[in-house]
């Protein structure tokens, strides 16, 4: 079984790599974005019955820095 | 004097941090493997070198933080042996605990390699003995994740306490409140980006870093006078 654990940086963090992002999209000639954040998408692989807590403890403890960061457990 | 460097895969300024420590102060110095388990007893200073620890994977300092050593070097730091941690080291230490706050991608995105000019606002703690109060010295970084932050609280408590060792005298990486390097509660952890270690002696261009060395070893025997 698979859970995908998306990691973003939390409102008010300032994101240079999303700000480089959104440049080189107008440089592209995309117009119309006013905004973009990058974040990490982690995927585990693990037997079924694992425990919301277990994937909770595994994003506080490592995954996720949650001075910076929010994370979301994918079905949760 | 008795110092520990720990060294991960993929430090590179282990060695260069071992040689200034035995340099100016003269140390027994060991460099401890990452996977060992315990530190040489009755250390006086522990030092987590810069460098770029498992690749920088996941987050600068996430991985090595969570080293089996790591454990004993929180261990130490609660019994009040002095940690100092460098640039990868200060990403370490922080994200270990034992520093508040996180070091996040530079500003101006760009990797940034150069002398800088810092100011010592704290010059009163183990680390810093060897500065006059707001001296400018200058000191160079290395690094890509140098940008520090943490919410207005920490950064108001950090300041009131006395807790900000150095702070940037001139645009380095947008670090919140121009900060460079922290020292914990107690006052026997401090992380900085910059790297003193870098600045022994006249042939580095400067010998501003000498002083931090000097100043942990003098500390060290007006406690034993």
């Amino acid at each position: 079984m698979k859970t995908r654990i998306f990691v973003t940086l939390k409102n008010g963090v300032l994101d240079p790599q999303g700000k480089a992002i959104h440049h080189a999209l107008e440089g592209l000639g995309f117009t119309g974005v006013s905004d973009v954040r990058a974040g990490r998408l982690i995927e585990i692989e693990h037997e079924a019955g694992i425990a919301h807590d277990q994937l909770k403890a595994m994003c506080e403890n490592l995954l996720a820095n949650t001075v910076i960061e929010n994370f979301e457990i994918e079905g949760a | 004097m008795r110092a520990a460097v720990i060294q991960f895969p993929g430090s590179n300024c282990d060695r260069d941090m071992a040689v200034a420590i035995r340099d100016v102060t003269g140390a027994d110095t060991a460099v401890i493997w990452h996977r060992d388990t315990v530190l040489p007893s009755n250390l006086d200073l522990i030092a987590v070198p810069g460098g770029f620890s498992y690749g920088d994977y996941l987050r600068s300092g996430a991985m090595a933080a969570r080293s089996p050593i790591m454990q004993a070097v929180v261990e130490a730091a609660g019994h009040g042996v002095p940690v100092l941690g460098v640039c990868n080291g200060f990403q370490i230490l922080t994200e270990a605990g034992l520093l508040p706050g996180a070091l996040m991608r530079n500003a101006g995105i760009r990797f940034v390699c150069r002398d800088v000019r810092l100011t010592v606002e704290n010059s009163q703690s183990i680390f810093t003995s060897g500065y006059e109060q707001g001296e400018e010295i200058t000191i160079p970084v290395a690094h890509h994740d140098g940008n520090y932050f943490a919410d207005d609280a920490t950064l108001n408590r950090l300041e009131g306490e006395g807790r900000v060792a150095f702070s940037y005298a001139e645009p380095v990486n947008g670090s919140a409140r121009n900060i460079a390097g922290i020292l914990n509660d107690a006052g026997n952890v401090l992380g900085m980006m910059p790297h003193p270690e870098r600045m022994i002696e006249a042939v580095h261009g400067g010998s501003d870093g000498r002083r931090l060395f000097a100043g942990i070893m003098g500390g060290l025997i007006r406690q034993i006078a």
